[in-house]
């Protein structure tokens, strides 16, 4: 077979591969064009907007921007929710979820049904959770009643008080999220190389030691993701203030999510709600390329 | 090589992948424990009990209080059970709301969801995996970076678009927006792209098209794969909140099981017995998906958490 016989043929093969792709592709590619560039690109044009649910919508330039920033009384407290939120959440998350992963090593007994108990509130609906820990934290509830009948202590009424409210809702937060850092961890642990490990356990280092400058090192990649997909997820907080506080007392748990839901589907003005959403974004992205920017520090992409 | 040898590389295939499975009793090291390590172990299993009964003491306690009479939740000194049992709390719970319906709605839209998600991501997953056409890795750049997106940006237009479409308070407004997104394709290319040529080849020199080499040869090689996405996707689709709440006007007809519980307690604000009967019942369906899955929690985690690597 000469090779002047091949080159067309690999020609028209090639040509319908590529249409056979265009077939494979399209459902995919109709639906994302539809269902994400679309409303990417409408999302940007109703910022500009004065742009009710229903009725006249007008060109405002960057009025919606202005507005957030000077005349709504809720959007800076809901920016600070925000951040108190995702500071409080994300170090604790996942530090707890960390540690929790190293302590069910292979040697405890029963770690398989240890992970999947901690990792149901992972997969429960977040409502449920909510209205669970809703009760638990009634002036009445299990908290404050154990307090009393053990230690004779009344505690605060946890949800009706601006500070507990917020280290509550991190709280209730902390408890649904943590299995799922945690099996992160533990698959990056049982994927060490036993070599290195070895290596190290031969050179004397034990416990701290290990950990410190062995193990964490080595799981960095997991740890740095881990944070990364942490605090997107608490930037975008929404359900548990919403359903154990309402976002109070007063505003005092409202973060940005809660912000842009009430503006669009309780106050109907989708135009600020559509700027206040990019204002999110914006900060999302910001946030997240600082942390690439500092993770050459401290994450190690060795093996 | 013809396609009769395909079973056994089938096999080695499968074999490598669920190899980081569980390889639980090899890290961690195992030698012999002395004496102090022995009293360490007896400490760190103490530790890691107690911990895991406070972990899920709130769902305990809930559970039990689904179970008391509605006078008796805030009684003090609290208990755990009341003066009687009352199961039919649970039945109550049918009987306050339509929760049977939204049952059945978080069933159908979480089902459908996925299936049009799996077949969504398969195709597209294999074309820009194992197909060579043009433009190919520019348009995935595209796709990647529409995963940036949050669903808070999306969802104020979306519900625009699904007024424009008269989709409000439809089921395929709840299934549909939210199936595209190109989180499944990315993981699908990645998995197709570990699969070895030679495997294709064979098939494709015998005159397979891509469409039978597609669904003979790579699909059933990417059962892993597949599952791990069907799982996060149903789960996705199961505890959707935001999106539903925003799209569902008739929660009786169209209300999944978050946004029906929602309301639920919204109304019933005051009887918490009913409430946590259904916070109960709602918690069932995906708890007892873990506990079957359970083997499979960490690779899959590992797959998806780290999309793919």
């Amino acid at each position: 077979m000469s090779n002047t016989n091949q080159i067309p043929r690999r020609g028209t093969l090639a040509r319908a591969e590529s249409r056979q792709a265009l077939g494979f592709v399209s459902p995919a590619l109709a639906g994302l064009a539809l269902f994400t560039v679309v409303p990417v690109v409408l999302s940007i044009v109703m910022g500009f907007f004065n742009w009710p649910t229903f009725g006249e919508k007008t060109f405002v330039g960057f009025d919606n921007y202005v507005k957030l920033f000077t005349q709504s009384p809720d959007f800076w407290p809901a920016l600070r929710n925000t951040f108190v939120f995702a500071l409080l959440y994300v170090p604790i998350s996942v530090g707890l979820s960390l540690l929790l992963a190293i302590s069910l090593s292979a040697r405890i007994r029963g770690r398989g049904m240890l992970r999947v108990l901690f990792f149901i509130p992972v997969v429960t609906p977040m409502v449920a959770n909510v209205l669970v820990w809703k009760m638990m934290l009634q002036p009445q509830g299990l908290f404050n009643g154990l307090s009393q009948t053990w230690f004779g202590v009344e505690l605060p009424n946890f949800l009706a008080d601006p500070q507990w409210a917020m280290i509550m809702v991190v709280m209730m937060s902390v408890w649904q999220g943590l299995g799922y850092n945690m099996l992160i961890f533990s698959a990056a642990l049982e994927q060490l190389p036993e070599s290195v490990v070895e290596a190290a356990r031969i050179d004397g280092a034990r416990g701290f030691r290990m950990l410190w400058s062995v193990t964490l090192p080595m799981i960095s990649p997991s740890l740095f993701f881990a944070s990364i997909m942490t605090m997107i997820t608490a930037l975008q907080v929404f359900v548990q203030p919403q359903l154990l506080t309402g976002g109070g007392p007063g505003n005092a748990t409202q973060p940005l999510v809660q912000f842009i839901y009430n503006q669009g589907f309780k106050f109907q003005e989708l135009g600020l709600a559509a700027a206040a959403a990019w204002i999110l974004f914006a900060i999302i992205i910001i946030l997240t390329a600082l942390q690439f920017r500092a993770q050459k520090k401290w994450v190690h992409y060795e093996h | 090589m013809s396609i009769d040898t395909l079973p056994a590389a089938t096999a080695v295939f499968d074999a490598e992948t669920d190899a980081p499975a569980e390889p639980d009793e090899r890290s961690g090291g195992r030698e012999p424990l002395t004496k102090r390590g022995r009293v360490q172990l007896v400490f760190a299993h103490i530790a890691v009990y107690v911990a895991a009964a406070i972990f899920v003491s709130p769902i305990v306690y809930a559970f039990f209080s689904a179970l008391k009479p509605n006078s008796e939740m805030f009684s003090m000194p609290p208990t755990l059970v009341g003066s009687e049992v009352r199961w039919s709390n649970f039945a109550d719970v049918f009987a306050y709301g339509p929760f049977l319906t939204y049952i059945g709605n978080s069933f159908f839209v979480s089902i459908t969801g996925t299936l049009v998600v799996l077949a969504v991501s398969t195709t597209a997953g294999y074309a820009f995996g194992r197909l060579r056409w043009k433009g190919r890795d520019a348009v995935f750049v595209i796709f990647l970076a529409t995963l940036m997106v949050p669903q808070e940006v999306l969802v104020i237009p979306m519900f625009q678009v699904m007024q424009w479409f008269g989709w409000v308070d439809t089921y395929q407004s709840l299934i549909l927006p939210f199936a595209f997104t190109a989180f499944g394709t990315f993981l699908m290319r990645q998995f197709f792209r570990g699969i070895p040529f030679e495997l294709e080849e064979a098939a494709r020199v015998d005159g397979a098209g891509p469409i039978r080499s597609f669904l003979q040869i790579i699909l059933p090689l990417a059962k892993s794969a597949v599952a791990v996405l069907s799982v996060f996707t149903f789960l996705s689709f199961w505890n959707s909140y935001l999106w539903p709440l925003i799209v569902t006007v008739d929660y009786a007809t169209h209300g999944t099981l978050p946004v029906g519980l929602a309301s639920f307690s919204g109304l019933q604000g005051t009887r918490w017995d009913l409430q946590m009967a259904a916070a109960i019942i709602s918690m069932i369906p995906t708890t007892v998906l873990v506990i079957v899955l359970q083997k499979h929690l960490v690779k899959g985690i590992a797959m998806a958490g780290l999309g793919g690597r």
